[in-house]
């Protein structure tokens, strides 16, 4: 799409959409290596500020009474912590701070990136996918640790009669790997596609006559993503609870 | 830029990955994410990331968030323990209070009616005195009175037996003491 509009319109309209994805050294222009620090450390050094600045600095009075920031750091707190318990039961309060880590990590990085000029660590399917292969890999191991082979009983759907239960456990089954697939590819596909999309609105903005409503959709565009950015990370953990319960509780 | 863009993207997806390796510029035409030459270097910061993040939240955050959040509750529960019992010795107090206010009006009551009832026995006591003189006196009065109507009759016989001799005297004829007598007498009675 990018590149058929800079046809049509000619040098003066230029869209370069994803651009803002580019990972870059953050000093020099040299290559990047594995351990190049680059915007990705950058913008996730901050995303860490940001979890030490609620979770931390906020509660560094441990006030019964709390102040602004503390309420908020207890709110953050009180909702995965709910979302846990709601979801899988006592027995996952254990792992709340593993669910914690990735909630807060994935909504920082999300409203981070929608700060002009950048960039954005969730947008990046390197960064969702371990993400979703360590929910995937950690809940797999658990569930063989606790319940051994009977873990295996959550792709055998006793409640179907038994000539189904063959085909279902190849559905159940196929269905448990393409898990981390759709929960690492949601929240990436999410982040990219409505950044590219108001850089796209941007670039329209060039134009005086449309640019109105340009800035205008960019504007509506960005109320948007605000939304997206949280209800991404509230889907993320929520679905990392739902795989952690079939792990702590696999029959069906 | 453009044409350059245009020309890469027609390769698509392999090229885009295929030639990642060589640098930055190429792979921009494509998506920057399937870039892989630059997955170990995100993988790598983001495992670090998540590292310092958990040992943040599990070591500080977390335990100190749910301490505060513990003592909060505890306080609370406290709180409303403590104003219970208050509250349970308000309704104590009310009930003394109450019980006193009985007792008082219950020893009023009593006073009042041994005041009356010693009230009532000296009054019963003082008119029956009373009483007792006003009868003493009646009779004492009557005995006056009886006197004098005896004396007083006594005293109408002398008188018109003086009378009557003297009327008769004047009439020119010796009074004669015991007609007269008599003659008053019956007449008095008559």
């Amino acid at each position: 799409m990018a590149t058929e509009a800079a046809h049509d319109e000619g040098s003066s309209l230029v869209f370069h959409p994803m651009d803002q994805f580019m990972v870059k050294p953050l000093f020099g222009d040299g290559p990047v290596h594995w351990y190049t620090i680059t915007n990705v450390t950058f913008w996730m050094a901050i995303t860490v500020l940001g979890v030490l600045a609620l979770l931390v600095l906020t509660t560094s009075k441990r006030a019964t009474v709390p102040s602004r920031g503390q309420s908020m750091a207890e709110l953050s707190y009180g909702f995965i912590y709910k979302m846990i318990e709601d979801v899988t039961g006592k027995d996952g309060l254990k792992y709340f701070p593993y669910v914690m880590t990735l909630f807060m990590f994935i909504v920082f990085s999300n409203m981070l990136g929608l700060l002009p000029l950048s960039f954005t660590t969730t947008s990046h399917i390197a960064v969702t996918a371990v993400l979703a292969l360590l929910v995937f890999g950690f809940v797999t191991i658990l569930g063989f640790v606790k319940h051994g082979t009977h873990f295996l009983g959550l792709f055998w759907v006793t409640a179907a009669p038994l000539p189904l239960r063959p085909v279902l456990a190849v559905i159940e089954l196929i269905s448990y790997f393409v898990r981390p697939v759709s929960h690492s590819i949601r929240l990436a596909g999410n982040m990219m596609a409505g950044h590219a999309v108001i850089k796209v609105f941007a670039g329209f903005a060039a134009i005086a006559a449309v640019s109105p409503v340009s800035v205008i959709a960019i504007t509506a565009m960005y109320g948007l993503e605000v939304m997206v950015a949280f209800i991404q990370a509230y889907v993320f953990t929520i679905l990392t609870c739902v795989y952690l319960k079939d792990a702590l509780h696999p029959a069906h | 830029m453009a044409t350059e863009t245009h020309t890469a993207e027609g390769q698509g997806l392999a090229d885009a990955t295929g030639i990642a390796g060589d640098h930055a510029g190429a792979s921009a035409a494509g998506m920057p994410q399937l870039d892989l030459s630059h997955f170990p270097n995100q993988i790598f910061w983001l495992l670090v990331t998540l590292v310092v993040i958990y040992l943040v939240l599990s070591r500080i955050a977390l335990p100190r968030i749910g301490a505060v959040l513990a003592e909060r509750a505890g306080t609370i529960t406290n709180d409303i323990a403590a104003a219970e019992d208050l509250k349970q010795k308000a309704v104590e107090a009310e009930d003394a209070y109450n019980k006193a206010l009985a007792d008082a009006r219950a020893e009023a009551n009593r006073i009042v009616a041994e005041t009356k009832a010693s009230i009532q026995a000296d009054l019963d006591e003082a008119i029956a005195k009373a009483d007792a003189e006003i009868a003493a006196k009646a009779a004492e009065s009557e005995k006056a009175i009886a006197d004098i109507r005896a004396g007083a009759l006594e005293s109408v016989q002398i008188v018109a037996k003086d009378t009557a001799a003297a009327i008769v005297s004047a009439l020119g004829f010796e009074p004669k003491a015991e007609q007269i007598d008599g003659a008053v007498d019956s007449r008095v009675k008559g």
